[in-house]
């Protein structure tokens, strides 16, 4: 769930600050949000000047600008979650075993090859011949052996140790062997072992990776200007197909407007995940650029705090989710991108069955339920969001809807570090908006301890069989499974998946439609001649 | 002169102390925890305190505390937890970025509104002094990020004369730093020029007043050798005064016209790091505010004994 927080918050607690100490909201989007400003600035000196600007900058050219919201704040994705370091590394500087590809599905990487015992409890990686780190050392077995050990180590700070966690050993029979043996079945491993945090160090180059990461990758660490932009080159000596693209910067912009106006200016060649969807209009508009609304892994979530009252009563729980017109709510909050969910699933993942349909919003009958759970009109709840975009303006558009059935709802805008605390750490809140965006984290309904307290045995049982089972159809039926046993007890009230917005000059391919992971996977990404 | 600078000396110390001691206490208050923020939802209670006892939030409060002030006398910043790299380093980078801004901002912001003020006070009531107020009006009700925003639409989105954000660096020359600066240095300037023109104006025209105006005219001086050479330089103290509380707010209020710029600044730094909990960025770098807002402090009133000295004379003050 890290990545959709990392996504957006300081431009948006900035914009907040800003907005609370001197402009009332409405009017600030109004005056600076894009349509409006350009207006008046076309009205204050004519359009006349931009023709001139269209035709330039579209010569060969093989180097690459993408803007980015937040900045990593070092680059070691074995050492840390926030979302930008892999939007920077993965696939560019570091590489796993497994790797995904644009479509979510699990794809070699530095093992060229695996096969797995039938019981499920040993992997053996055939690994790729001749690979080196950017720093000379060889790729091999003992990399492998020393990367998963390093990552389950009593002081080991992975953000994800969890991955991990059915590792029992890691051998090498041969240099170009890797055998990992399971504690049990996880038919989730190879895609875990995909992971940015699951990526492939060497010993030698481990303690300074957060600074000067020494990867794999077809692209190697050039630069990094704190505060202001990361830059790559092209490795010479790279194992597979050399990237197309000679250097790559990634350049750090938080403000939605002026991540705008850096594309409009043309100091940016992409931005993968833009800020600024009410700027859309202007960039369909423009010929230059080329706009993609794609799909994420983030699941938008009315978090409930099942073990208190009276969000135990699974009849409250139904009737929120009733209450919710998700249409108005992506329409509202969202400038109508955006798809709504009824489980935590989204619907470009194996196995998705389209639940939105179990609640259908009726208000009239969600407070009918309320009433039958002894809930009385004017009860309130308070709902704690977090700062980013998506979670301050559904608790708006949430609380309007909720107030329709007798229910009204106290906002309470907090920090991240706040949400963390509070929310998550200790579980001191009645509802919160949030997205999880970690791909396929249904075991997160089947935790003994998680921050919004479900528990059900039906599910755990489900779960664990969903682990063990090696049959991909079985997989697959237990998934749905899953995702029913989740709509029919409610412990959330699933609203929508978040849209990866993605603007790029026309003249740049290859670049990803769609988050299977929040990444930049840049090796195949070049200019049209 | 020389107890003046001593007093000043003592309470710059012991101001910086104050904000040392204010702004540890606020952060232990504050709900968050680094190891959190740095290793996010999926974290295990066993990663969270291998990371707790490498960054040495294991120990006590007053431990940390007491460690931080030792190193910070000695010199050491410590090290920042997000980004891995010694304080001093972040703050050496960010500072040529601020102080450059700041100082740029407010020399045009003087270079604005002084002959602006003395000429609006020199036409009291005619229709060139209506003219600059009313612009300057304008000025002081505009808040700078806006004014960044149309600088920027106008400049760099449809003009293309100067980048849009960004900060090129001073290593390319100093050109391209300074056209990186030009347009948030304008945003900052223009606002800071309004009060400060608004300001010299009252201040010239209060001098105006004064008898010894009078009596300079009185012994044949023109008008515009009076407003000059007795008005203007009896007038500079309030106007001095602006200006250090201008800069002191330049140096680190600029957290959002560096984000509207995408300027990898102090004011910038500073917000990061509260949003991430870099406990040691954010001490370090308020007592390093203290200390700069404290000595611009001192430095107007080293100003004001230059511009007046009966005020050093004495120990008057």
């Amino acid at each position: 769930m890290r990545l959709s927080i990392d996504l957006t918050s300081p431009p948006d607690v900035l914009c907040d600050l800003a907005v609370a100490k001197i402009w009332p909201r409405r009017f600030l989007e109004n005056a600076v949000g894009g349509q409006m400003t350009t207006r008046m600035l076309a009205a204050m000196i004519g359009a006349g000047l931009s023709a001139a600007l269209m035709g330039q900058a579209q010569a060969a050219k093989d180097t690459l600008t993408l803007g980015m919201v937040l900045e990593p704040p070092h680059l070691d994705p074995t050492a840390g979650a926030a979302s930008a370091i892999r939007e920077v590394t993965y696939a560019n500087l570091f590489e796993g075993l497994t790797r995904i590809d644009v479509e979510g599905r699990v794809i070699p990487a530095l093992a060229e090859s695996w096969t797995i015992s039938p019981d499920g409890l040993v992997y053996a990686f055939k690994l790729h011949q001749g690979v080196k780190f950017h720093d000379g050392t060889p790729f091999d077995c003992g990399i492998v052996k020393f990367s998963y050990e390093r990552a389950v180590a009593p002081d080991s700070v992975n953000a994800q140790k969890g991955l991990f966690e059915p590792i029992a050993k890691t051998e090498c029979p041969d240099p170009l062997t890797a055998v990992v043996s399971l504690k049990h079945p996880a038919s989730t491993f190879l895609f875990n072992m995909a992971w940015g945090d699951a990526v492939m160090v060497a010993p030698g180059s481990v303690a300074t990776n957060k600074t000067n990461p020494i990867g794999t990758g077809p692209f190697r660490f050039k630069q990094w200007i704190k505060g202001d932009r990361v830059e790559l080159e092209r490795s010479k000596d790279y194992w597979g197909t050399p990237a197309k693209l000679s250097a790559v910067t990634f350049k750090i912009v938080s403000d939605p407007s002026a991540a705008t106006a850096a594309m409009l200016a043309g100091d940016l060649d992409a931005f993968p995940n833009f800020p600024a969807a009410e700027a859309l209009d202007q960039f369909r508009a423009d010929p230059r650029f080329t706009v993609k609304i794609g799909t994420t892994e983030g699941k938008t979530i009315l978090a409930l705090n099942n073990t208190r009252k009276p969000f135990d009563d699974v009849r409250v729980r139904r009737a929120l989710a009733l209450a919710i017109d998700r249409k108005t709510l992506i329409d509202g909050a969202m400038s109508g991108l955006g798809q709504p969910i009824g489980s935590h699933y989204v619907s470009q993942d194996p196995g998705y069955v389209d639940l939105t349909g179990v609640y259908p919003y009726d208000p009239a009958k969600a407070k009918a339920s309320l009433a039958a759970a002894g809930i009385p009109p004017g009860t309130v709840f308070t709902l704690k969001l977090p700062p980013p975009g998506y979670a301050r303006r559904s608790g708006e558009v949430i609380a309007a809807q909720l107030e329709q059935v007798g229910i009204t709802v106290k906002l309470e805008p907090i920090e991240f570090a706040q949400w963390l605390e509070n929310v998550f750490k200790q579980s001191d809140f009645d509802m919160t908006i949030i997205a999880h965006t970690e791909a396929r984290d249904m075991d997160i309904y089947a935790r003994d301890k998680y921050y919004f307290n479900y528990h059900s045995d039906a599910y755990k049982a489900l779960y664990a069989k969903y682990l063990e089972a090696n049959d991909p159809k079985v997989a697959v039926d237990l998934l749905g499974q899953l995702q029913r046993q989740l709509a029919e007890d409610e412990p959330n009230v699933f609203l929508f998946s978040l849209p990866k917005i993605g603007v790029w000059n026309t003249g740049v391919k290859g670049l990803w439609d769609n988050y299977p992971m929040p990444v930049n996977d840049l090796t195949a990404v070049s200019w049209a001649q | 002169m020389i107890p003046f600078i001593a007093g000043r000396l003592a309470a710059l110390v012991l101001t910086v102390l104050a904000a040392a001691l204010v702004v540890f206490l606020v952060l232990e208050v504050l709900p968050g925890d680094p190891a959190s923020i740095m290793l996010g939802v999926s974290a295990r209670p066993d990663t969270l305190a291998a990371l707790h006892q490498q960054l040495g939030l294991d120990r006590p409060a007053w431990l940390r505390f007491f460690s931080w002030i030792g190193h910070l006398a000695i010199g050491d910043f410590g090290t920042s937890y997000t980004y891995n790299v010694p304080v001093a380093e972040l703050l050496g980078q960010r500072v040529m970025v601020s102080l450059p801004l700041a100082v740029m901002a407010i020399t045009l912001s003087t270079a604005i509104a002084i002959p602006t003020g003395v000429f609006a006070a020199a036409r009291r009531g005619r229709a060139g002094d209506l003219a600059v107020m009313g612009v300057a009006q304008i000025g002081v009700a505009v808040p700078n990020f806006w004014l960044g925003l149309l600088l920027i639409l106008l400049f760099a989105v449809k003009l293309a004369w100067l980048p849009a954000s960004g900060f090129a660096g001073w290593d390319h020359g100093l050109w391209p730093g300074i056209r990186s600066l030009l347009l948030p240095a304008i945003a900052l300037a223009l606002p800071q020029a309004a009060i400060l023109a608004r300001v010299t104006r009252s201040s010239v025209l209060e001098t105006l007043g004064e008898d010894f105006v009078r009596t300079a005219r009185a012994k044949g001086l023109t008008r515009g050798a009076a407003l000059w050479r007795h008005a203007v330089p009896n007038a500079l103290i309030p106007v001095v005064t602006i200006m250090g509380l201008q800069f002191s707010f330049l140096l680190a209020g600029t957290i959002i016209i560096e984000n509207v710029f995408t300027l990898p600044g102090l004011g910038r730094l500073i917000f990061q790091a509260i949003a991430q909990r870099d406990l040691i960025v954010v001490q370090d770098l308020v007592v390093l505010l203290a200390a700069s807002v404290i000595l611009v402090n001192f430095l107007v009133d080293l100003a004001y004994a230059a511009l007046d000295p009966r005020l050093s004379r004495g120990g008057s003050r």
